[in-house]
């Protein structure tokens, strides 16, 4: 058997040069009359070491990285090969401690099997949820995932199993199943991830809901800042519908279930998931009253499951292995795993997936190695632009939905940003409340001109201008926003503010900056039409 | 990136006609038109409206919601620098100040001589290697000023 190489496909791997890594290896098989071959995996999540290569041997996959296109032949010289020492070696990729400590089920095959091989995907126990899930019914299914405890990774922690089940108890001609690829918060990746690694992972998950709801018809609303996600998917949906995976007759089992990926058009709004049914008819992403639930009159008014992509990437599992397996991972009401990213000041950054239970502080030093710049750790901003900025005195706060919601946190959907001591708070609350400006769709007041305020209000504090009045409008401002809005983004938008005042007041206390000094940024100007 | 040959109504009904049948086929059109022109012309608004059956001001409505659709053509290349909080921690601003100074443009315009459109965006999912831009569709990772020049400079060699 030809000697297999693997170099990550993943874009966040390509961004650092590994599309000329695998160039460069294709290049060196050749001239060197090699009986090898390169396979773009998806990426193990270790980003500091990408481009991660890896090489099969007797003993297992041998990992040496960051290698750059320059040491490709150089490590050919040394025999990495057969697994030679070199200056990138890094050893058993297993081994790796930042790997061997992570307990991967959602992210089980990511970066290990070949993306678009269905052979490798049911060679590594693939499609045998979706094979346990066609001897049950609807009805068991939809137990089996609400035994599981899985819920919503998208950021509010519903529990997955009690969508279904109101969707399946909804009758109806055409029912939905829509996954929520609309993955916008800062610091998270693990949806692109397991899209470009893993997809057909995600494909056996929307299966499987459409059989437990009824559902004949799944999209796949994905933002269009992942082209090469989006690329990915429909080569992945191309073979499924090839081999019988997708298509009038899933797996010879008479079922039928169609998937199609749509692109989003740069709308954070849209990962709010009735934003995300208005813009898949093909509307303005403006949010929805609730109720109707989107599980009653959802997609064309449909009952429709919306889930995002890790919850749905997680049922395979959980039918494979049964609810149970899954349930005894975690602490309190938060089952399973989470799959953390660490992001932004990180030495270290990369997906983390554990059990829920670690710890903010367990999570930033002992996987993510402290901060990029060496520099003291000053704020952490988990759960997303509408999470709340963390002081060093609240790292030992577990990731765990509730024990972030009780210090006024959110865990959201895992991606935890690290800032180092040259942050200033004042700017990130002031930036928090542009972003909110510039998504907010526009449907309620708080939202679209609360937000606009919230910019002029924190201006005036940090130009010192009647700086304790304008605290307290501030904080009756996020009031109006927190009770009066529609949506999330105006109901959590106060989070990072009101965070930020809470427990760095020193930030809001500073002199004015000089007019020349303080350059705030401008949100990009949206052309008028004329 | 588009071939920005200008507008064209027979190109254009062409890529309304490919694509009117499906459900909710209004964000696949605008994203076929921007794909071919580099941006969602006014003519197109008569065109998809009729092929829809719905108003001018329901699609208008519609182009001018989402970020994404621009109203004139782009230059040659199109950056897009993430100004989110990840890319923000490790330094982004400074970055983007260099290459707004560098290019002359602020971010969400174009270039005098039509070489680069400099837009911003919210995030590409590649925090853990920020700072994050995309340069015509292709996703770079720990973009310093440095890097970003390097960047500028290749992008004007292939233009």
């Amino acid at each position: 058997m030809s000697l297999r190489i693997y170099v990550p496909g993943d874009a966040a791997a390509m961004s650092v040069g590994a599309e000329a890594v695998a160039k460069a290896m294709a290049d060196q098989i050749t001239s060197r009359r090699l009986d090898a071959s390169v396979v773009r995996n998806g990426s193990r999540g270790m980003f500091w070491l990408e481009p991660l290569v890896e090489v099969e041997t007797p003993r297992g996959r041998i990992a040496y990285g960051p290698v750059t296109a320059e040491e490709v032949p150089g490590l050919f010289d040394a025999g990495f090969l057969e697994a030679k020492p070199h200056r990138l070696y890094l050893g058993l990729t297993e081994e790796i401690p930042y790997l061997k400590k992570q307990e991967r089920l959602t992210f089980a095959r990511c970066g290990i099997t070949d993306p678009l091989s269905l052979s490798d995907y049911v060679s590594h126990g693939g499609y045998r949820g979706l094979e346990r899930a066609l001897t049950l019914t609807p009805q068991a299914i939809v137990e089996e995932v609400t035994n599981s405890g899985l819920r919503g990774r998208g950021g509010a922690g519903f529990p997955t199993g009690i969508k279904w089940r109101t969707v399946l108890n909804t009758a109806a001609d055409q029912k939905y199943v829509v996954c929520n690829a609309d993955e916008g918060d800062s610091g998270t990746y693990a949806d692109r991830m397991i899209m470009e690694g893993d997809p057909f992972v995600l494909i056996e998950g929307m299966t499987i809901a459409g059989f437990a709801v009824g559902a004949t018809s799944g999209y796949i609303y994905l933002r269009s800042e992942y082209p090469h996600a989006f690329r990915q998917l429909q080569r992945a949906i191309a073979i499924a519908y090839d081999k019988g995976y997708l298509g009038e007759n899933v797996a010879g089992s008479g079922k039928r279930f169609d998937l199609e990926p749509r692109m989003g058009a740069g709308a954070y709004i849209c990962g709010e998931e009735t934003s995300l049914l208005e813009s898949l008819e093909g509307k303005r992403g403006q949010i929805r009253f609730k109720p109707p639930l989107p599980a009653i009159k959802g997609l064309f008014g449909q009952p429709t499951v919306v889930n995002n992509v890790i919850s749905l990437a997680t049922v395979p599992i959980i039918l494979d292995k049964g609810s149970q397996y899954y349930r005894d991972f975690g602490m309190g009401k938060s089952r399973g795993t989470l799959t953390i990213q660490l992001a932004g000041n990180i030495k270290h950054g990369g997906l983390v997936e554990k059990a829920f239970g670690l710890t903010l502080r367990e999570a930033i030093y002992d996987f993510g190695g402290g901060t990029a710049s060496g520099r003291p750790l000053r704020a952490v901003q988990a759960g997303g632009p509408l999470g709340a900025y963390f002081p060093e005195s609240l790292l030992d706060t577990p990731l765990d939905y509730e024990a972030f919601a009780e210090r006024k946190g959110m865990l959201g959907h895992g991606g935890i940003v690290v800032f180092d001591d040259s942050v200033d708070l004042a700017h990130q609350a002031r930036f928090a409340m542009e972003f909110c400006a510039v998504e907010s769709c526009g449907k309620c007041t708080p939202c679209r001109v609360g937000s606009t305020r919230g910019v002029e209000v924190i201006d005036k504090i940090i130009a010192n201008q009647d700086r304790v009045q304008n605290l307290e409008l501030l904080g009756d401002l996020c009031e109006v926003l927190t009770d009066g809005s529609l949506c999330a983004l105006g109901g959590l938008i106060p989070f990072p503010v009101q965070s930020a005042i809470r427990h760095f007041p020193e930030d809001f206390d500073k002199p004015a900056p000089s007019p020349s000094a303080y350059r705030p940024n401008r949100a990009q100007e949206t052309q008028p039409w004329h | 990136m588009s071939t920005s040959q200008g507008w064209d109504a027979d190109r254009a009904l062409a890529r309304i006609q490919e694509l009117e049948r499906l459900p909710g086929a209004l964000l696949p059109i605008l994203h076929a038109l921007q794909d071919e022109f580099g941006y969602v012309d006014k003519a197109a608004i008569p065109l998809v409206a009729s092929a829809l059956n719905l108003s001018h001001a329901e699609v208008h409505g519609v182009v001018s919601f989402y970020h994404d659709f621009r109203h004139e053509a782009p230059g040659r290349h199109v950056l897009k620098l993430c100004r989110a909080e990840a890319c923000q921690s490790m330094g982004c601003e400074k970055m983007i100040r260099h290459v707004e100074d560098r290019l002359g443009v602020k971010l969400g315009s174009t270039t005098d001589d039509r070489g680069f459109t400099v837009e911003a965006v919210y995030c590409l999912g590649n925090c853990a290697l920020s700072p994050a831009v995309m340069l015509d569709g292709k996703l770079y990772g720990r973009v310093s000023s440095d890097v970003a020049d390097f960047l500028i400079d290749d992008a004007k060699r292939h233009s």
